[in-house]
């Protein structure tokens, strides 16, 4: 190895698939599927429904098991091994269509729980991270409410700074504007915009374009379980290559 | 014939309830760890560990509580194990009890929302934390109301053992039946001490549902 570990670590990816494969019984729901995403890139992918695009990112923290091919989290290969598996979940956020926040639990102990049950980080600081994490989200007054009693952005924006209390390295966003009424999606995407000016490593399977041209280093279009088509934003948009990532956006885009 | 005063029955009555309150709690209590348990093997074990279970709650639920008290009574001093009415009931009614609540309380580790075992598990929870701290706080409550349905149900099923001969309310209502004829006015006292055992149960439930239903 010529290179010493700091500049190896600052070019090896950080996330990498090799060959990926899944299948649902019969149907193949990833078809090898090879993507790189570099420390600090920003990467949209888009798609159809069906085409994948949350699979794969489900796959980057084993929520699914992938079947064929190889992926590897910063270094790390997610196998069957069982340390590796949790190396990388919590390295690793999540933010979901729905939300999926505690719903017994105070917005503080969604926040705090994983730090406390997982980073064993004492209850004070873990609360205190928590209150940072709900000041960038611009809710820190909503710490003592149960999630049922915020609206869905609210809710969002709660989640997404659950997930940054595990100070991770990877953020994965599974289409996380889709549940919200038209009103509160730019209030997510404030906050989304704002981490990827963080440069904050982030996969983001989402269908709004607008944001995907502010944030995105690469846009990825998936149709039928492959990866199509992949390009910066300034050429996936104006001239895409493919006929299908043209269809796709000539639909998406036209209204 | 010797004469009672409605005192003296209700006063044995009531001594005798004791034996089913007692007999409700160790079944209850027996049932509830070894429904825990089955629910743990259920969820965790492996294949056919999980089938095993499965084929206990199949039997325990298909074939009647009173055969299963017969079989555990008359079953094991065949194997030369000596039981009293007592600890045959308690046997009985345990083993029954946690077929039924490994049962109720799986349907309602089911009815937990998938995305909350997604979400734990994507913030790095290992699978004990996830139960204990995600998923079964929010199952408990569901499981409330048809837990404590199910332990009504149990203190009523406790009459059983009185056909074994333990003397337990049921038995007790019986015996003072025979020493005084007057069946309607013992069995109308008896069923009024259950009634008074199982009322506060379910009215318990629901103010513990109300409370419950504030942080959901």
């Amino acid at each position: 190895m010529a290179l010493p570990e700091t500049a190896q670590a600052e070019t090896q990816p950080m996330i990498e698939l090799r060959d990926v494969s899944k299948w649902y019984g019969d149907f193949q729901v990833l078809n090898q599927v090879n993507l790189k995403v570099g420390r600090r890139e920003r990467v949209v992918i888009c798609g159809p429904s069906g085409s994948g695009k949350s699979t794969v990112i489900r796959c980057i923290n084993r929520l699914e098991e992938h079947q064929k091919g190889r992926i590897f989290v910063d270094g790390i290969e997610l196998d069957a091994d069982f340390k590796h598996i949790e190396t990388i979940r919590r390295e690793v956020g999540m933010v979901f269509q729905q939300f999926n926040l505690f719903p017994h639990l105070t917005v503080l102990r969604n926040l705090t729980l994983a730090p406390m049950r997982v980073r064993k980080t004492p209850r004070k600081e873990a609360e205190e991270l928590a209150m940072h994490y709900l000041r960038r989200v611009r809710i820190p007054e909503q710490a003592n409410k149960y999630p049922a009693q915020l609206s869905g952005g609210q809710q969002q924006r709660v989640a997404i700074a659950r997930a940054l209390c595990m100070e991770p390295q990877v953020m994965l966003f599974d289409e996380p504007t889709s549940a919200l009424d038209p009103e509160m999606i730019k209030e997510v995407l404030d906050v989304m915009i704002e981490l990827a000016e963080e440069h904050m490593t982030m996969i983001c399977v989402t269908h709004e374009m607008g944001f995907a041209r502010t944030v995105a280093d690469q846009m990825v279009f998936m149709d039928k379980g492959r990866i199509v088509e992949m390009a910066p934003p300034q050429a996936f948009f104006s001239d895409p290559k493919n006929e299908r990532t043209r269809l796709f956006l000539g639909q998406i885009l036209s209204h | 014939m010797i004469s009672f005063t409605l005192w003296d029955l209700a006063r044995n009555l009531l001594l005798a309830a004791r034996w089913t309150l007692l007999l409700s709690a160790i079944a209850f209590l027996g049932g509830g760890i070894g429904g825990l348990l089955l629910l743990v093997l259920r969820y965790s074990g492996r294949a056919p560990v999980k089938r095993a279970v499965a084929l206990y709650i199949e039997l325990l639920q298909g074939t009647p509580l009173l055969m299963q008290l017969f079989l555990v009574f008359f079953g094991l001093p065949l194997l030369g194990i000596d039981v009293s009415p007592l600890l045959a009931a308690a046997v009985s009614l345990t083993l029954y009890a946690s077929a039924y609540l490994g049962e109720i309380w799986r349907g309602c580790v089911d009815a937990v929302p998938r995305g909350q075992w997604d979400a734990s598990a994507s913030l790095g929870m290992r699978y004990f934390t996830q139960l204990r701290d995600v998923i079964l706080p929010q199952a408990m409550r569901i499981a409330l109301p048809p837990t404590v349905g199910f332990l009504v149900q149990l203190v009523k099923s406790t009459a059983l053992a009185s056909i074994v001969g333990f003397n337990e309310l049921t038995k007790t209502g019986e015996i003072l039946t025979n020493a005084t004829f007057q069946p309607f006015l013992i069995y109308g006292l008896v069923a009024a001490i259950y009634f008074a055992i199982c009322y506060p149960l379910t009215f318990f439930a629901r103010a513990l549902e109300r409370r419950l239903g504030l942080a959901g």
